[in-house]
């Protein structure tokens, strides 16, 4: 069974405040190394798929910057292989509209394609799925569209913009809506036979359609079977500065650490060549994550470096999340705060956020 | 192809027998070196760096882990559609075929390659040593000197010297004499392995020498290609290179070059942005530093979890330290698990080795300054 995979960011909102000013939220840089996309790239490219299209719209300079011909996931491949399709559409004539428009134009790479089955995933929710397993339940089911969804015991406000799933005695689904107390939330992915998704694209775009999960797949009018495949793995939505956060901490914890970044599954992405990190005569860190590059000889705390990050003697790093290339002064003091990249905190500076609302300061700040 | 003003050859087949239980299934330019490289890291990125896009590394000893390393290149920018890097292992010929007799057999079994870019100079170096150097550098002092031959040496003491082949000079630095680990050294220039030859003369050179038996030539570079140069009264100077260079060929040296990163300004700066050491990335997630951690003057790299403390010690990717463990000035190699309660004490412990809960290496021993080597020999 062959899988296409489409990593669709139309209806993604920047709501990160300064970390989406000038970046689309698939480029928000997670977990000391990574950016949000490179999740879902990795799941693709664990699953064998060979052929990505990524449908993006704007805020992409750091996107393409960032994935490049897609070498680190395998995916600078002769026949196939990463696509990343900014809009470029001259066609007078095209009557299609929001990410049918992206479907619509770039029609050929569905069609040269030689996979079989598309999975369609957006990037803001962090996953694990066996897109293998996945096509595999798909195909055993019988079902026109499979909708993965995880089942939340306490939905918080990240979940809130997210839809849900309904589901029968049968594992199909028997609705699909945005009742904010649900607990089956959708997960933004689902897998369908490519000549089926074509047709339904060609159905929405016939009435006038704008969003192909929501006119096709939500509404239905066209009466698919649809299928519910529950996942139960690490899971995460980063779709606002709270929730980037809370979840960017609690990777601090062993257990969702090694979730995520279980062996099986690896997460890759853009090669940086730096020197391990040093640990200086006075570096104080516990209960942190560190990208390497960093040079520590002050106090971290329950924080996230990223890489070429310094803190130097008597600086103090508590609950904060340090992107690359930040250096925090001797004796300056941050908590509770996110600095973007190239951010220096000059010294004895003192900086604390509030612990559910972090403070944000923007890419290469001085203060 | 197209015509190279200079093209290196990289000499990578040695075994590095004093290296001991390391170099048992790899070459010693594979060797793991400062948290995160292999020592042939060190001369692939300088070729990088210096805007050297066509390198030839001739292997022999132990390759399969150097050839899987290296592949197309592409970690160092050398995966090049005019030139690149080459792996030359020896290889069957219609005379007959043999190994590499020595490091100009090396390069005299490989002339077809070089040919192939009809180069004016030819840099030949060494996979053994760890150092940051500008072979442009070398080039212009060598073309300034119109050099036949310019060697690199570096200053050492007396002391050390019986241990390199050693370089005297005149007071023009013009060399007189190669001295092979002299007992009596008569100069502190030691050569660095590193030289520039006028590729139409050292190729006479070398082929005048490839068909020579081996009584009357070890066909070693050393001790008879520019020995012979000199015979001759060709032209070869020294260049004095400074900064840090390291032949890490015994456990002792090769520890202690580790230990000397951990200085808060080390000499040799490995996150210089203007020259990087390149190295075949293990994409491993940031290192998770436990809330009961203990990290001082140390290196570490990414995939590490430490739970443990860590004090004047390297650790390369992907390893664990258990809890209330206790690692002090030690070189912990890729992938090693450290259970709980081990202690481990002024040792080299081998790659992807698991030390059980409870073990304790090299502490409390009387004299410490012998530097352990724990790996799949050691019998737990």
């Amino acid at each position: 069974m062959k899988l296409m995979g489409v990593i669709n960011l139309d209806h993604e909102l920047d709501q990160l405040n300064e970390l989406t000013y000038f970046r689309a939220g698939a480029a928000v840089p997670f977990a000391g190394r990574y950016r949000l996309i490179d999740f879902a790239l990795s799941n693709m490219m664990s699953a064998g798929v060979q052929d990505i299209a990524l449908f993006v719209r704007r805020k992409y300079r750091s996107l393409l910057d960032h994935l490049g011909e897609g070498r680190p996931w395998d995916l600078d491949r002769k026949r196939g292989g990463l696509f990343v399709l900014p809009p470029d559409w001259n066609d007078p004539t095209d009557i299609s509209a929001g990410d049918l428009q992206h479907m619509h134009n770039n029609r050929d790479f569905f069609d040269r394609s030689t996979g079989e089955y598309v999975v369609h995933s957006g990037s803001q929710h962090l996953s694990k799925v066996d897109f293998c397993d996945l096509a595999t339940y798909h195909k055993k089911s019988g079902a026109d569209v499979t909708v993965v969804y995880k089942h939340i015991d306490l939905p918080e406000a990240e979940h809130d913009p997210c839809f849900r799933v309904e589901v029968g005695e049968d594992g199909f689904v028997t609705g699909i809506h945005n009742e904010k107390g649900h607990h089956n939330v959708y997960i933004d992915l689902f897998i369908m036979e490519k000549s089926l998704f074509m047709q339904q694209m060609e159905y929405c775009i016939a009435h006038g359609d704008s969003y192909f999960f929501r006119d096709a797949i939500l509404k239905n009018p066209n009466g698919l079977k649809i299928a519910a495949y529950e996942y139960k793995g690490y899971h995460a939505v980063i779709n606002s500065v709270e929730s980037y956060y809370k979840n960017s901490l609690e990777l601090l914890d062993q257990e969702k650490y090694n979730q995520l970044f279980s062996k099986d599954m690896p997460v890759h992405t853009k090669i940086k060549y730096e020197a391990p990190t040093k640990y200086l005569e006075g570096a104080d860190v516990r209960n942190s994550l560190v990208a390497n590059g960093c040079r520590i000889a002050g106090e971290v705390e329950g924080s996230i470096l990223f890489r070429g990050v310094k803190v130097e003697k008597g600086a103090k790093v508590i609950n904060s999340i340090i992107m690359q290339k930040c250096v925090i002064e001797a004796g300056a003091i941050v908590e509770n705060v996110i600095l973007d990249k190239d951010v220096q905190l000059t010294e004895n500076r003192t900086l604390v956020g509030d612990s559910r609302r972090p403070f944000v300061i923007a890419k290469r700040s001085t203060i | 192809m197209k015509k190279k003003e200079m093209i290196a050859m990289l000499l990578a087949g040695g075994q590095g027998k004093r290296l001991k239980g390391l170099t048992k299934s790899l070459a010693k330019p594979a060797v793991y070196f400062g948290g995160t490289y292999r020592i042939i890291d060190f001369p692939l990125s300088n070729c990088t760096n210096s805007g050297i896009d066509t390198v030839g590394v001739l292997t022999q000893y132990e390759p399969l882990v150097l050839h899987s390393y290296i592949g197309v290149g592409s970690d160092w920018d050398m995966d090049r559609k005019n030139g690149g890097v080459f792996v030359l292992p020896p290889h069957e010929r219609e005379n007959g075929s043999s190994w590499y007799r020595g490091t100009a057999d090396a390069i005299s079994r490989n002339l077809k390659f070089i040919d192939q870019y009809d180069p004016e100079h030819l840099l030949v170096l060494s996979g053994d040593h760890v150092y940051k150097m500008d072979y442009n550098k070398l080039l212009d002092y060598h073309k300034e000197k119109g050099a036949d031959c310019t060697i690199s040496v570096i200053n050492v003491t007396l002391e050390e010297a019986p241990s390199f082949g050693m370089i005297n000079t005149h007071d023009d630095l013009r060399i007189y004499e190669f001295d092979e680990k002299p007992k009596q050294p008569k100069s502190t220039l030691a050569s660095m392995g590193v030289y520039i030859f006028k590729w139409d003369v050292l190729r006479k050179y070398l082929v005048e020498d490839i068909d020579k038996p081996d009584s009357e030539s070890s066909h070693d570079f050393g001790k008879d290609v520019v020995p012979k140069m000199l015979e001759d009264g060709l032209s070869l100077y020294a260049y004095p290179f400074e900064g840090y260079w390291r032949d890490v060929g015994t456990i002792p040296s090769l520890w202690e070059a580790n230990m000397d990163l951990l200085n808060d300004e080390p000499e040799l700066n490995l996150n210089d942005p203007e020259w990087r050491i390149y190295t075949r990335n293990p994409n491993e997630p940031a290192q998770y530093i436990a809330p009961e951690a203990k990290l001082k003057n140390c290196m570490v790299n990414e995939g590490c979890t430490v739970c443990g403390e860590v004090e004047r010690s390297v650790l390369f990717y992907g390893v664990e330290v258990g809890e209330g463990s206790v690692i002090t000035e030690s070189v912990i190699m890729p992938e090693v698990k450290i259970g709980r309660n081990v202690r481990i004490h002024r040792a080299i412990v081998d790659q992807g080795k698991v030390i059980p809960d409870g073990t304790v290496i090299g502490e409390g021993r009387e004299d410490d300054s012998e530097i352990l080597l724990i790996n799949g020999d050691t019998p737990y």
